[in-house]
């Protein structure tokens, strides 16, 4: 590791300030940039940490639905989403280890889009609002391929927005060596329609499945989906699962999300 | 009632209460006053010549006190192959120098070609990479699959081994027409092709090294992550250095295990010991995480095809293998003997199989290089012995515990002379095979089946009845076979003046727990407490000339070694005695810690013996030295043969391809059995490793060389919920007939036992299932693969 300038702002106007600074980079729970910087990938100059801002902190219910603070850690939503949004907190509550999930944050995974992470599914299949230190997106909007998402230069998330589905379940298959998803399905049911998030298993990172989507608003059970199928046209192909096998887990884990659905 | 003390109580691991409060002093844990650090700069390449080094702009970075290259270690030795083999035209195996730095080539990707010592940590690192962006590599064409590796001769990794071949060995090669024979006329023959896999060791600690350098004796001191610090030494001075043994002191102080990987010497030891003769200052070296998945000696790696010639009934005829071995890119130092000698003299497994012929071909490829790892061998073996046996039993619709009990050797019939070369001196097959059946309610199978099928799952059981050759090893039938060293070993008991006991013994404790089982045994032996008792372990200067921990030897072996010195003592004891005692020598008993003539009330305690020893007031120093100090060196008559059933139920998931171990039931034949508690955690843990090598771990390298495996976001370690509770039971015991203490060693029978059961199993609930496609499925048996298979 790189020797750095570490500045904990306790506002999010001063972070701002603090971001502008040359060769700034904001650090959340540091689950991924931490150990890129150990192994001397990465070598921000300025750590801006964002974990000290309260106004970033917490989940509670308010417009627009649950409200989480974007350096909020994984364990404090597995326990305080739970009354709310049960399928979220049980997310949360699945994320790596207990020291991962201590330090990990909601905005940290989301910022990072990494493809094969939880929250992402999270964020999409509930149809959030990201709402950052300048404006709100719509998670339709927001991401944008793997690692890579709409927020600009500088900008960084304070707040995601879920609204709460009447039902919805998380269901994932862990990655035998990295325990992130392989492929993971996020169902959410909500009065509107049915929206279904796939993380772990596209080249173009986190995607809703609308095939699914349209048939599971129709009829909300595994039968309405057990004609479709998956193109592994642009799934990931790696050591721990082909493209095809990837393409199953999808419809395999869509399936058992709905049975699991409450 | 069980015994709270002495031979074959439960004690509680006394070492596990400085391990598990973090008070443990490992290599890395020292610091020395004036040390300087080392960080080795590794090829990024497979295979490359190297080009030019420029090392200037390195040695003018902040802190740098020294850069080393190849070019500083080519005029002295190399690092050597313990064992010596001979290929089938007689002609001896190839062997590369292995230097300390590699010069001229790089040969896999951590391959180290230099290395930077400075005053900090992070000085050396910065002075690395720079060293490493002036280094011009000429990347040559990788050599990575064994087949490709001897089937093209234009590309090599060692120039002068044309066809990457370090050996082809045939094992019986007499015996190989008439298992040609026998094959050919077997009414029926099995065949499999598969592969072991290559594993990581991931020892918890990594290696790590401490060189000094003492101007004023000229002596050395090398702290450092071994097995066997006698062994390194003797590597180290002999071959590669030229110090005499006499001015190098190692020690190997607390060590975080190494399950093999630890054995051998490796070059950064080498390393920080020249450095800090140059530099008149400590140097430490600690390899990161990553540098131990590049550059710690591998395990495993085979591609066999075995096939079984048998009758319909069942009734193996014939074994016969043909096997690729990898050992990298250098032969590390027991790289030769895992897949001869701990392999080929055990493929005719716990059977009457009258005709076993083995061809193990070695191969250099451009990754890392492939060792010893647990069991060694001996699971490579049993693998590909049990998987075939059940893909017989399939082929021809047989029961797969009936065939075993058709074809295990049976009590009547040890010593028993397998036709691959040993003499197993005697077991109960049948006995662990019953056990195994019963603890595992093989009766209940078929419910429980269906209890699973009720919930979606395909339930399979899978057997495993196997058998190793371990407590390595008698030195004179080694020796025939090809090892260069003798593997015998040593203990010292120093009985205190004050009637505690210091023992000094060759083995190294490196998590097996020595500290609490070794002084269970003198407590037994003297009548003394337990905690009277202290092992001194890993460190040159101060214990005998002993050869280490692997193979499953420490308690067989070192053990025996220190029984014997224990005999020793009792009888000097004896002689004392008799002098205090005014009584005859051979009137002197020995029990309960008492000195006593027999027949009398006359007795001294164990303790005034001790005293009197070195408080010589009333002794007869006329005939008799002072002192109460034995040493005895112990080499073993036989190799020693633990063997056991394993029973593996497994859930499979047949739309996702999961496997769930659900029950494992371990029966062993370790003979007498030292402490209880401690077997059975060798035990979890071996099988721990086998079920990790069967379902998750797997070492893959691209067809560049690149190991895309090197971290554990990739290389998947088994975990707690990979693992069942395991029921394990020990009492079917047959002693050891040619140790004092009956013991066989337990250290590696979990690791060679498992896989096959786990594999066996995953078959068995596809076939259950109506996937009766599926024949084989190579390890590790992941979701992935599982679905393939399903889906082929």
């Amino acid at each position: 590791m790189h020797n750095f300038e570490f500045v904990k702002p306790s506002s999010i106007a001063d972070a701002v300030k603090a971001l502008a600074a040359e060769g700034a980079q904001p650090l959340s729970g540091g689950q991924t940039l931490l150990p890129t910087m150990k192994q001397r990938l990465a070598a921000p100059e300025v750590l801006v940490s964002l974990t000290g801002i309260a106004e970033m902190q917490g989940v509670c219910m308010g417009e627009g639905g649950l409200h989480v603070g974007a350096a909020t850690p994984h364990a404090v939503v597995a326990r305080e989403a739970a009354p709310s949004y049960p399928a979220l907190a049980a997310l949360a509550g699945g994320i790596g280890d207990p020291a991962v999930r201590n330090r990990g944050t909601i905005g940290g995974s989301v910022a990072n889009n990494d493809p094969a992470a939880c929250y992402p599914a999270a964020v999409l299949a509930s149809g959030a609002t990201v709402v950052t230190d300048r404006r709100r997106i719509a998670a339709d909007d927001y991401f944008q391929g793997m690692f890579t998402t709409a927020l600009e230069e500088g900008e960084f998330i304070t707040q995601v927005i879920f609204p709460v589905p009447q039902a919805a379940a998380y269901v994932k298959f862990n990655q035998p060596a990295s325990r992130f998803a392989l492929t993971a399905v996020f169902v959410a049911r909500f009065a509107d329609g049915v929206r279904v998030a796939v993380t772990g298993a596209s080249n173009n990172g986190v995607f809703r499945w609308e095939e699914a989507e349209a048939a599971l608003s129709a009829d909300f059970s595994t039968a309405a989906i057990s004609g479709l199928s998956v193109s592994d046209a642009d799934m990931i192909s790696d050591l721990h699962g082909s493209a095809a096998y990837r393409a199953n887990l999808v419809k395999v884990l869509t399936g058992r999300a709905v049975n699991a659905a409450h | 009632m069980p015994k709270d003390t002495g031979i074959g109580a439960s004690t509680k691991r006394r070492e596990d209460v400085r391990f598990l409060t973090g008070r443990g002093v490992y290599t890395d844990d020292l610091s020395l006053f004036g040390q300087a650090h080392a960080v080795m700069v590794r090829s990024s390449v497979a295979h490359g010549r190297i080009v030019s080094i420029d090392t200037a702009a390195a040695e003018s970075m902040p802190g740098v006190l020294a850069v080393f290259t190849g070019e500083d270690f080519k005029d002295v030795g190399g690092n050597p192959a313990g064992w010596l083999i001979n290929s089938r035209d007689g002609t001896p195996m190839r062997e590369p120098k292995r230097p300390v730095l590699a010069h001229g080539k790089v040969r896999h990707v951590g391959d180290a070609y230099a290395a930077v010592i400075a005053e900090t940590y992070a000085q050396a690192k910065d002075a690395a990479q720079v060293l490493a962006d002036a280094t011009v590599i000429e990347e040559l064409p990788a050599i990575v699959d064994m087949r490709a590796a001897v089937a093209d001769a234009s590309n090599r990794v060692h120039d002068e081994i044309p066809d990457n071949l370090c050996f082809d060995w045939g094992w019986i090669e007499d015996n190989r027409a008439a298992v040609d024979a026998a094959m050919k006329a077997a009414p029926h023959v099995v065949t499999l092709e598969l592969t072991n896999n290559r594993l990581v060791p991931n020892a918890m600690e990594p290696r790590a090294s401490i060189g000094e350098y003492f101007p004023g004796t000229g002596d050395y001191k090398l702290t450092t992550t071994s097995q066997n610090p006698h062994l390194t030494r003797l590597l180290v001075c002999a071959f590669v250095m030229g110090i005499p043994e006499n001015k190098l002191q190692v020690v190997a102080p607390d060590v975080g295990g190494g399950f093999g990987s630890k054995i051998y010497h490796y070059g950064e030891e080498a390393l920080v010991l020249a450095a800090a003769k140059r530099l008149g200052r400590p140097v430490r070296w600690t390899a990161e995480r990553t540098e131990s998945f590049l550059s710690d000696a591998h395990g495993r790696d085979h591609v066999t095809k075995i096939e079984l010639g048998c009758t319909k009934e069942g009734d193996i005829l014939a074994i016969r293998t043909e096997t690729l071995a990898n050992v990298g890119a250098y032969l590390s130092n027991f790289s030769t003997a895992t897949p001869t000698f701990l392999h080929g003299t055990l493929m005719a497994g716990p059977y009457k199989v009258p005709h076993v012929y083995v061809n193990v071909k070695t191969v250099f490829t451009n990754t890392a290089p492939v060792d010893a790892y647990r069991g060694a061998g001996r699971p490579e073996a049993t693998y590909s012995i049990e998987r075939v046996i059940d893909k017989m039993c399939r082929e021809l619709g047989l029961d797969p515990f009936e065939v075993r009990r058709r074809n295990l050797l049976t009590p009547d019939q040890f010593p028993y002379t397998t036709p691959v070369g040993l003499v197993y001196d005697t077991g109960n097959y049948q006995a662990t095979l019953d056990k195994a059946v019963e603890l595992a309610d093989v009766a209940g199978f078929e419910a429980r089946r269906a209890e699973s099928a009720k919930r979606g799952k395909l339930r399979g059981m899978g057997l495993s009845t196997w058998i190793e050759a371990c407590g390595i090893a008698p030195s004179h039938l080694v020796g025939v076979l090809g090892s260069r060293v003798g593997l015998y070993d040593a203990a010292t008991v120093r009985v205190n003046a004050t009637g505690t006991i210091s023992v000094m013994t060759g083995a190294h404790s490196h998590g097996q727990g020595h500290e609490t089982v070794f002084p269970q045994i003198v407590a037994e032996k003297l009548g003394i407490p337990e905690t009277s008792v202290e092992i001194v372990h890993g460190d040159t200067a101060k214990i005998p000339f002993g050869m280490g921990s692997y193979g499953s030897r420490s308690l067989a072996v070192a053990g025996s070694a220190m029984d014997r010195a224990l005999d020793k003592i009792i009888a000097k004891g004896k002689k004392i005695a008799a002098h205090m005692l005014e009584a005859a020598e051979g009137d002197i008993t020995f029990a309960d810690g008492k000195f006593s003539v027999a027949g009398t009330d006359k007795a001294k305690s164990f303790g005034e013996i001790a005293f009197s020893a070195y408080v010589p007031h009333n002794y007869p120093l006329e005939t008799l030295e002072p002192g109460l100090e034995e040493t005895a060196f112990y080499d073993p008559a036989n190799f020693t043969y633990p063997a056991g059933a394993y029973i593996c139920e497994v859930e499979v998931d047949a739309e996702t391809g999961k496997v769930d171990v659900v029950a494992f039931t371990a029966a062993d034949d370790f003979g007498n059995v030292m402490n209880p508690l401690i077997v059975e955690g060798q035990v979890h843990g071996g099988v721990g490793q086998g079920i990790g090598q069967a379902l998750c771990e797997n070492t893959s390298y691209d067809e560049n060389g690149q190991l895309l495996t090197g971290s554990y976001m990739d290389y998947a370690m088994p975990r707690a919920d990979d693992v069942p509770f395991y029921t394990v039971d020990h009492s079917c015991a047959t002693p050891c007939t040619h140790n004092p203490l009956g013991v066989k060693g337990c250290g590696e029978a979990g690791a060679i036992g498992s896989p096959p059961a786990v594999v066996n199993a995953v078959i068995d609930a596809l076939h259950s299932g109506g996937h009766t496609h599926v024949t084989h499925i190579d390890m590790p048996v992941s979701p992935n693969r599982v679905w393939q298979a399903i889906n082929a």
